[in-house]
């Protein structure tokens, strides 16, 4: 059996990736923090870290010429908090056109005093549907969001969360796959969903 | 439904974590590995990382440290303390913080609120208020770890609170410095005021000595997070415990022991 090579995680700008990588690290993977479209589309696995602002990442994965080779990869994607907006259709975040490899538009919660925006904090998952990328996770488990702008809950939506309203907490379509929270630090609970995505099969084992 | 968060909150000097009365004659209480490892473990939502000395003196931090939690760390914490531009926040995300907050450096320069959440997003941004009453209101304090340079900062705290959020703060600690240490209960008048104003996420500081003092700052102040730190350091409230507790008088909290995976 080979080893398999580093996990690439997309550069799509914005700092801090540095607990993602520690994450992937605790479950013995390496990973590597790329623009390379020879990397990316070599990995097992790709991660899209999401941090910032959607426009201003699309616009880095334009300049990369990333836009295009993204939707035509065929191993486990899996895009993460502003990385799984980046999969979908659009945001109202500054009207940002993303990659639309899902359909999809993130919308802002609306803030009020009882629901400060952004959402920050552990959120229970309600579960929609079965997947592989769902094994030995309950209904009611909480896991770690921060963010302001959320996916409606459509055909792919795999778990909802609840913050004035179900939004799409986890989706997945095919081999692309994205959670709005952030695994790398939802405890054990997002550690097992990292596990259960990087043991998803990929051709390019 | 979102959560209410326990935080807390390890103030860090020289690579030691340590306790003050009212911010003076500080106590050491242990290591910042260890002690974030054993929070972790009892269920803590995230942890804050306080350098109680870098910003009244002045002097570049030796923040290696931050990237040792990182690694130990599979769940949230915010780095405070010594953050004074866009440059030194960079630093502390890549090296693994999810959030930075900043104080008195917001009060000398309120746009480096701007810069950092147009820079980072609003979501990394957490402003840290001192507050105490005076003059029939309350007034921000600035430069409050060091008994010597503490002074007011010449604002309303409810202003300041306003202005923040107007500039880009995520989040807003508010420290309150009348009960401070002295674990007498949150300051629930001045918390409850804070939140007519403040719509980001705002945790209560200062004065937890009993579980009932958590209970009533959600209640009363309806704030979206408690940080403590001396009932903690000490023993005196384990947060398991503290944390049945609360979700048996209905309090919204996530409960670890149970309902974690192995």
């Amino acid at each position: 059996m080979t080893t398999p090579g580093p996990v690439a995680l997309v550069d799509s700008g914005g700092a801090n990736i540095a607990s993602l990588k520690f994450a992937l690290a605790r479950l013995g993977r390496e990973s590597v923090f790329t623009q390379d479209p020879a990397v990316i589309r070599s990995a097992s696995h790709v991660i899209i870290p999401g941090v910032g602002a959607a426009a201003n990442a699309m616009e880095r994965l334009h300049a990369a010429e990333l836009d295009g080779l993204v939707p035509g990869l065929t191993q486990p994607v899996l895009g993460i908090c502003l990385g799984m907006q980046l999969l979908c259709a659009g945001s109202d975040e500054d009207d940002a056109r993303c990659l639309g490899i899902l359909p999809g538009q993130a919308r802002r919660f609306t803030q009020t005093a009882e629901l400060p925006v952004p959402q920050m904090g552990w959120n229970s998952l309600a579960i929609r549907q079965a997947h592989p990328l769902l094994e030995g996770i309950d209904s009611g488990e909480y896991v770690y969001f921060v963010h302001s702008y959320a996916l409606p809950v459509g055909s792919d939506t795999l778990a909802t969360a609840d913050y004035g309203g179900d939004f799409s907490a986890i989706i997945a379509r095919d081999n692309f796959h994205g959670m709005q929270f952030h695994p790398e630090r939802s405890g054990a609970v997002g550690e097992r969903l990292l596990r259960n995505f990087l043991t998803l099969e990929s051709p390019c084992n | 439904m979102l959560t209410r968060r326990i935080i807390p909150c390890l103030d860090v000097r020289d690579g030691r974590v340590v306790k003050g009365v009212q911010f003076r004659n500080h106590e050491d209480v242990g290591g910042i590995l260890e002690l974030a490892r054993r929070y972790r473990e009892r269920g803590a939502d995230e942890l804050v990382f306080y350098d109680i000395t870098a910003s009244p003196e002045g002097r570049q931090v030796d923040r290696s440290w931050v990237n040792r939690v990182a690694e130990v760390l599979d769940i949230p914490f915010c780095v405070a303390g010594g953050i004074r531009s866009v440059a030194d926040a960079e630093e502390v995300l890549n090296l693994g913080a999810d959030k930075i907050s900043i104080n008195s450096p917001a009060l000398a320069d309120p746009d480096l609120i701007n810069r950092l959440s147009r820079r980072f997003g609003a979501q990394c941004v957490v402003i840290g208020i001192d507050s105490m009453a005076g003059d029939g209101d309350w007034q921000v304090y600035q430069y409050t770890g060091d008994p010597d340079r503490s002074q007011a900062a010449q604002r309303r705290t409810l202003d300041w609170v306003r202005e923040v959020q107007a500039r880009g703060a995520g989040e807003i600690v508010l420290n309150c410095m009348n009960s401070d240490g002295v674990r007498q209960g949150y300051d629930i008048e001045q918390l409850a005021r804070v939140r007519d104003v403040c719509q980001v996420p705002l945790i209560a500081s200062g004065g937890a000595g009993s579980e009932a003092h958590f209970l009533d700052v959600f209640e009363q102040a309806h704030v979206d997070g408690a940080l403590a730190a001396s009932v903690f350091h000490k023993g005196l409230i384990d947060i398991i415990e503290l944390k049945r507790w609360l979700g048996a008088r209905g309090v919204h909290i996530r409960q670890v022991g149970g309902t974690e995976h192995g």
